[in-house]
């Protein structure tokens, strides 16, 4: 078997990995020998000892206290968070007088505009479309205050995340003590920090676009930091051997040749922030998701996706047009005929503005929530239970608890909690170093220490079961498509639906479907994590190197021995990455999954969001990303002697 | 050198731009609000659709009779009072009572006004489907609770009777209750209301046996019809401690609240908002509407106004 091509070498080793994960193993075993007794000596209750524990209610309780006692009138608030919170609305509110002045026509022209010289005329053909059908759904004022946020936010995640990744670019000490925050802020589900945000900014506007950067910045910083180290050599040399000076470097060389980086970069920020717009409608950010969440309170699936289709649009327009921007080769700008672009496009909106039509003509507007809400009812009624032989899917949903989650969760917390972080100690060391080791039990720890260990193991054996769910899933779909052109299209566009649709459009039906509890807080997140894994699968498929698969051809491999012997071999890093995305995107759910009943966890984050109960909601927000780091780490393979710098 | 002068002034810009000195945040409206030189209006919106129904009614007449803009945003309760007090809402149409916000905000810092009854008496309780009580007479008293828990049994509810509540928002004293009377129920908690009205409809579909939190106003008592359970009675400060708890829940005339600013200058909206009082049944025809028929907020406060004049009149005046 060739493996050249293969970047990490550890595959072509396999005995020497089972020798050093055995040694890894014994070492465990040694160490826990030793302390194990004495820890059980000293705290022999089998969940986690009350001693260990530290109760935050008391701090919490009073910062807040604090916080709305002074915020109008401490010189911290007055000075600083006051200013950045009034930028904040200030700078939406001009983008979205903005868009509201050019008009539907206006805006569409210049939309579609800006995607032909970006992207060519199909995509411009898209862009109009797709701002069309946002009017059509009726949704064309609220899908402009989510673009208004959405560039304000965006843009400040751009500036943020580019000035981050500027530093950890230039400097390998930065790079190296930024690493771990980056890590964090992407591992975090953006539930679990919408409170403090609240508590300092309160509901609103500039809370949702502070929380949507803290999201959307690292990607934007950590493909910066990668185009900067990654600038050819070879050029920077003959830069420097020209005389420019480290300024001139950078802005000559550097940055433009980390262009594709630093769009990838854009492109990946603009999702996240997207999918942040939704989950912002919590605190009042108004817009498409507050649509989608007033629906969702009447039980209206209909009106939700009515909201969400836009959302939906927006995402798929930004992605493909922001895409096609990096792939676009490196042709001098032409600015006449960006020029005439906007010309025309100002031309457009003059003309709509003169015609006396700014506002989406109301008469314009086709509605498809009935249609929508009668088929969910189809399905519900008809699904639910009573389906001769395979049983409704209500019984399926009380299966899957009895037989699955509570064997799991009872397991979990039945085990006494040394044997629980033996056990991740024991999962994470062979993958990667004794430092992700280390983090992954110290962050499973923390869940203890702050008081929270059984809805913490609660809610560890609920992601459990859903990533189990979506790799049986994802791995299968995503095989199946790598073996065939024709499926991977046809399921291209059902993809890109389900990875930008809001969670909240699909957690109704969910509920009609399984019943209130964890089987639809599982069944959602696995609808939400699926995409990714289905296309990191067949993509890291698709890459095995042809000559493998070539001459394991001509030695006469049947499809399934093809399939088995080399590609998924080969495609192992692609297949670890999958369930590395597989598992945060299942937390970010199951968390959301506390509207359904889903319980443990996310319910106390939801619950302390409602109360404002910065106790409650902060302390279960903090373990939700000590789970999320435990998980990370157990399931990211380190990459650190593979390839650096990245 | 350079980057340092351009932060101070872009630092200096943000400062004109925001008008020298100290930044209030307590005079923040939302970005969308008056845009295009309209007069408009925030108005908070609960998850309940009796309070949807509210604001839908509101925001008609302050469109179409009084000439306003209206931007509603979905809040939950107790942030809804910070938003309020903040200026990022102007009103809340319908609270169920929250004493410490109140003393916090309306009477220590006087950043929020009371707007007056919303003439509706609100009522949390538990509730059994009336299909069920006509099975079994006897389970509408809370001391016959543990001889049916079986009945109520539920994947989630560990071998007990599953009481079923509803949003992580709403105000409950059910867990300990529970606890209190000793009853052999576990609480399971829906987390939203639209999950405990879809697993509410889906249970009556097939008759089955359930018992819920559940609260009156509400319009699925037409679609689903529930006897409440009868608990231990209310009395004036038997749920002062959220500990010892062992009564039902009180009625609850229902309030409006103003943002304390917008009650002095807000002009017609304002007096508006204070004079809006409708009953029960006016709520509940609006709700059903909007629940049910799935009619938008909209088209269900305009079929309502149309056929109410002399009631919604009487506000304009």
């Amino acid at each position: 078997m060739a493996t050249v091509t293969v970047p990490s070498p550890r595959l072509a080793l396999p005995a020497f990995l089972k020798h050093q994960a055995t040694r890894k193993l014994l070492l465990l075993a040694l160490a826990a020998a030793i302390l194990v007794p004495s820890a059980n000596a000293r705290w022999s209750s089998g969940t986690w000892p009350h001693a260990l524990t530290v109760d935050l209610t008391e701090p919490l309780t009073s910062t807040s206290d604090w916080i709305v006692d002074n915020r109008d009138s401490h010189p911290l608030f007055l000075y600083f968070f006051g200013y950045v919170s009034n930028g904040v609305v200030l700078s939406v509110r001009a983008v979205y007088l903005l868009l509201l002045g050019a008009g539907w026509a206006g805006v569409t022209a210049a939309g579609a505009l800006i995607a032909w010289r970006v992207a060519g005329a199909r995509l411009a053909l898209g862009t109009a479309a797709a701002f069309l059908a946002c009017g059509l759904l009726g949704m064309w004022v609220p899908t402009m205050q989510t673009l208004a946020l959405m560039v304000v936010a965006v843009l400040t995640s751009v500036v943020v995340g580019a000035l981050l990744g500027l530093a950890g670019g230039l400097s390998e000490r930065l790079d190296r003590a930024l690493r771990p925050v980056l890590d964090t802020m992407q591992v975090l589900p953006a539930f679990a920090y919408l409170l403090p945000v609240v508590l300092v900014f309160g509901i609103g506007v500039p809370a949702a676009v502070l929380a949507t950067v803290v999201y959307a910045a690292p990607p934007m910083a950590r493909l910066t930091a990668l185009g900067l180290r990654g600038a050819d050599k070879e050029v920077l040399e003959a830069v420097e051997s020209l005389g420019a000076t480290a300024r001139q470097r950078l802005l000559t060389a550097r940055i433009p040749l980390a262009r594709k980086e630093l769009l990838l970069g854009l492109n990946q920020t603009i999702m996240m922030a997207l999918g942040m717009a939704v989950i912002a409608s919590v605190i009042g950010a108004g817009g498409l998701g507050d649509r989608v969440y007033q629906a969702l309170a009447s039980v209206d699936v209909g009106a939700a996706l009515a909201a969400g289709i836009p959302i939906v649009l927006l995402a798929v327009v930004l992605d493909r047009v922001t895409a096609a921007a990096g792939h676009e080769s490196d042709a001098p700008a032409r600015w006449t005929a960006w020029a005439y672009a906007g010309a025309a496009a100002v031309a457009v909106a003059l003309a709509g503005r003169l015609a006396g039509r700014l506002d989406w003509p109301g008469a314009w507007t086709v509605t498809i929530a009935a249609p929508v809400n009668e088929a969910v009812g189809w399905m519900t009624d008809h699904l639910y239970s009573g389906v001769p032989v395979v049983g409704g899917t209500a019984d399926w949903a009380g299966h899957f608890t009895t037989w699955v989650l509570d064997p799991v969760r009872d397991g979990l917390q039945g085990l006494p909690w040394w044997a629980v972080l033996l056990l991740v100690a024991a999962i994470a060391w062979p993958i990667g170093t004794w430092r992700t080791a280390l983090t992954a039990v110290l962050a499973l720890a923390a869940t203890g220490v702050l008081g929270v260990w059984e809805p913490s193991l609660d809610t560890l054996s609920q992601v459990l079961a859903a990533v189990a769910v979506t790799l049986v899933l994802g791995f299968a779909t995503g095989i199946a498509a790598a073996r065939n052109d024709r499926f991977e299209r046809l399921l291209r566009p059902v993809l890109d639906v389900f990875q930008t649709l809001p969670q909240f459009v699909y957690l109704i039906p969910v509920v009609a479907l399984f019943g209130v509890g964890r089987a639809p807080a599982v069944a959602a997140a696995v609808v939400y994590a699926l995409p990714a894994v289905v296309r990191i699968t067949a993509q890291g498929l698709r890459q095995v190197d042809p000559a493998a698969m070539e001459s394991a051809r001509s030695l006469g491999a049947t499809g399934t021995q093809q399939l088995r012997q080399v590609q998924l071999p080969l495609a192992r890093p692609a297949l670890l990455l999958a369930v590395n995305q597989g598992v945060v995107l299942v937390l970010a759910v199951v968390i959301i999954g506390g509207l359904v009943g889903g319980g443990a966890l996310g319910y106390d984050a939801v619950f302390g969001l409602a109360q404002g109960d910065l106790a409650t909601g902060l302390v279960a927000g903090a373990a939700i990303v000590c789970l999320g780091l435990m998980l990370d780490r157990v399931t990211q393979p380190t990459e650190r002697r593979a390839k650096k710098g990245a | 050198m350079r980057v340092r002068m351009t932060t101070t002034a872009m630092v200096g810009a943000l400062v004109l731009l925001t008008g020298c000195g100290a930044a209030d945040m307590t005079k923040q409206a939302s970005p969308f609000a008056n845009a295009q030189g309209a007069k408009t209006l925030t108005l908070s919106v609960q998850s309940w659709v009796g309070a949807q129904a509210n604001v839908a009614v509101a925001q008609y007449l302050l469109e179409h009779k009084l000439g306003y803009r209206v931007d509603t945003v979905q809040v939950d309760e107790i942030p809804a009072w910070d938003a309020l007090s903040q200026g990022r809402v102007d009103a809340i149409l319908e609270d169920w009572g929250h004493p410490d916000q109140e003393k916090r905000y309306v009477d220590d810092k006087k950043t929020i006004a009371r707007g007056g009854d919303l003439g509706v008496t609100g009522h949390i309780g538990w509730y059994v489907p009336t299909y069920l009580v006509e099975r079994h007479p006897d389970i509408t008293d809370w001391k016959n609770l543990d001889r049916y828990a079986s009945l109520f049994r539920t994947a989630e509810s560990g071998g007990k009777g599953q009481l079923m509540d509803g949003s992580p928002s709403y105000v409950t004293n059910d867990k300990a209750l529970v606890e209190n009377l000793k009853l052999d129920y576990q609480v399971v908690f829906a987390g939203s209301e639209a999950a405990q009205i879809t697993q509410i409809r889906q249970f009556a579909k097939e008759k089955k046996p359930f018992l819920t939190y559940w609260y009156a106003p509400q319009w699925l008592f037409k679609k689903v019809p529930m006897t409440e359970v009868k608990l231990p009675a209310y009395k004036e400060g038997c749920d002062a401690d959220p500990a010892k708890v062992a009564c039902g829940y009180p009625h609850t005339p229902l309030q409006k609240y103003l943002n304390a600013d917008f009650a002095k200058d807000g002009g017609k909206a304002a007096a508006f908002l204070k004079k809006f009082r409708w009953t029960t049944e006016d709520q509940n025809e609006v709700s059903l509407m909007i629940a049910d028929q799935k009619l938008t907020p909209e088209q269900a406060a305009k079929k309502w106004v149309d056929s109410h004049a002399s009631t919604w009149k009487a506000w304009l005046s």
